[in-house]
């Protein structure tokens, strides 16, 4: 399967960049220790209903998350610069293998940053049943999706200079409308923040409390989103490369 | 433009003749507005797909993070019938750089190790985009012995270069391009033939010009003061006719013309 020792690598790659981790798993993890840690006994964060280290374990969780999915982008970017892309298309390895390997890895990043948070989180207490758990592991991942093809859009579209600062700003920008930084609870900026996916991340943590986290207009935005982006994706690879 | 299978196939020209924009149309990376392209009765997107392509394009660093043979392993494993791993490494010498990260490597390694990449394919057609710049000239003769060693398969090798020598001393034919368009094509030897001309210089003074001129297979003759250089269309009849004519003639010097020469004359022509 030749895809797939193509991904194997992308992967060993990805993984074998410390700088890269240091940043994109070390960073939420001060991040929570830093907001949660003087918190840690707060038990209805800002009338949710949440205690501040589940709370922020989630919402650093998405924070890790969206980093290390948009920053496929900029390791495409890094390699469109150097030429790996052209070498990649004059091989027989196919566009659905490629981004295949690109969403796996930027799947895996976002794993490892979100197992690095649970266990943050327990460290302060974080306490749900199993279920729970796997349930809201499952949101997060579905609510990925449009980050992994927000990725590849910026990648395929972006130079190396200009990428840094598009996917920081982007992401900074999701987060604290999602609700990162403090629960958006009401107002403008809630109305704002139903819209885009990174607020349904950070509202994955609801799933504590029993229930339904998301209901139909989460996942409705969540999908819209994916599609959305997916196209925008295709697009720019499209363009970028002449590969149909 | 043809190249039969088992040939070896010099694209020489200068910067801004045409070589990469024609290797980027025979490997598919843009597509022709008029004409056609087929490698082995295929599509060149077709070709690369089925494997039968292996290019080191021009431009190109390595991604970081993997040793060289993990990268070779990888390229290896994207193609239905590769070289051993082991037998491409060895073929582009790099057996003191396989256990090396690619970001370590000098310009010249990086060239080779990008080499060792376009081998592991063991293509039916290898393609080289001016494969020897950033190298050293060790490097150099190493990897053309190498190219040859692998053309010595049956395989069939293109490659660009701006380097005459390279062209002269590794191709059985050279197509020679300015301005976008082949202005020669046929042997390093027809390519010489082409403007075919050696000088003699000698120190001969007291004869004239047209007289040294009318020798046989003498083209033409020019005086600067003691000294007279001959265009010759036959250096060997010309010197015998010479030596023979003007016992007093010294400091005799022949030069061929190289290609730089042909090449210069040849691409002005085209201007």
């Amino acid at each position: 399967m030749t895809g797939l020792a193509y991904t194997r690598f992308e992967l060993r790659r990805t993984f074998r960049n410390r700088r890269f981790l240091f940043f994109s798993l070390g960073f939420p993890i001060a991040l929570f220790f830093l907001i949660a840690g003087p918190n840690r006994n707060e038990h209805d964060l800002g009338g949710t209903g949440i205690s501040a280290p589940l709370y922020y374990m989630v919402a650093l969780a998405a924070f890790g998350t969206m980093m290390g999915m948009v920053s496929t982008g900029a390791r495409i970017a890094g390699e469109r610069q150097v030429g790996w892309t052209r070498q990649l298309r004059v091989t027989p390895l196919s566009s659905v293998a490629y981004l295949r390997a690109k969403v796996i890895t930027a799947y895996a990043t976002a794993g490892a940053s979100i197992a690095a948070l649970y266990l943050a989180g327990v460290s302060l207490g974080v306490s749900i049943p199993a279920g729970r758990w796997a349930e809201m592991t499952g949101l997060i991942a579905l609510g990925l999706m449009p980050f992994a093809a927000l990725g590849i859009f910026l990648g395929h579209l972006l130079n190396v200079d200009s990428i840094g600062p598009a996917t920081g700003g982007s992401v900074t920008i999701l987060a604290f409308v999602g609700g990162t930084w403090f629960p958006v609870t009401s107002g403008v900026l809630r109305t704002i923040g139903r819209c885009v996916p990174s607020f349904w991340l950070v509202q994955a943590a609801h799933v504590a409390l029993g229930g339904s986290a998301w209901g139909v207009r989460g996942f409705v935005t969540v999908l819209g989103w994916t599609v959305v982006l997916s196209a925008a994706a295709a697009w720019a690879y499209r363009r970028d490369t002449g590969r149909t | 433009m043809q190249v039969a299978r088992g040939e070896t196939v010099a694209l020489l020209g200068p910067n801004g003749a045409g070589k990469s924009t024609t290797i980027d149309l025979l490997l598919g990376l843009v597509r022709p507005d008029a004409g056609s392209v087929s490698i082995l009765g295929r599509q060149p997107s077709a070709a690369v797909d089925a494997g039968l392509v292996g290019a080191m394009l021009q431009t190109g660093l390595l991604i970081r993070d993997l040793t060289v043979r993990e990268l070779i392993t990888m390229f290896a494993s994207l193609y239905p019938k590769p070289l051993g791993v082991d037998e491409a490494i060895e073929l582009a010498g790099l057996e003191n750089l396989a256990e090396q990260r690619t970001q370590k490597l000098s310009g010249g390694e990086t060239q080779r190790a990008r080499f060792a990449l376009a081998l592991v394919t063991d293509p039916e057609l290898l393609v080289l985009d001016e494969p020897t710049v950033a190298m050293d000239v060790e490097s150099r003769r190493s990897f053309w012995v190498a190219m040859r060693e692998f053309a010595s398969r049956g395989k069939t090798v293109l490659f660009a270069t701006h380097y005459l020598d390279e062209a002269d001393q590794n191709a059985d034919r050279i197509v020679l391009m300015a301005h976008g368009k082949v202005v020669v094509d046929g042997p390093p030897t027809e390519i010489k033939a082409r403007v075919g001309t050696r000088t003699i210089r000698v120190t001969l003074p007291g004869v004239d010009q047209a007289e040294l001129a009318a020798l046989p297979g003498v083209t033409s003759a020019t005086r600067h003061g003691a000294s007279v250089a001959l265009v010759c269309t036959d250096s060997d009849a010309a010197l015998r006719a010479l030596l023979t004519a003007y016992p007093a003639a010294r400091d005799v010097e022949v030069a061929g013309a190289g290609l730089e020469e042909a090449f210069i004359e040849l691409t002005s022509d085209a201007a």
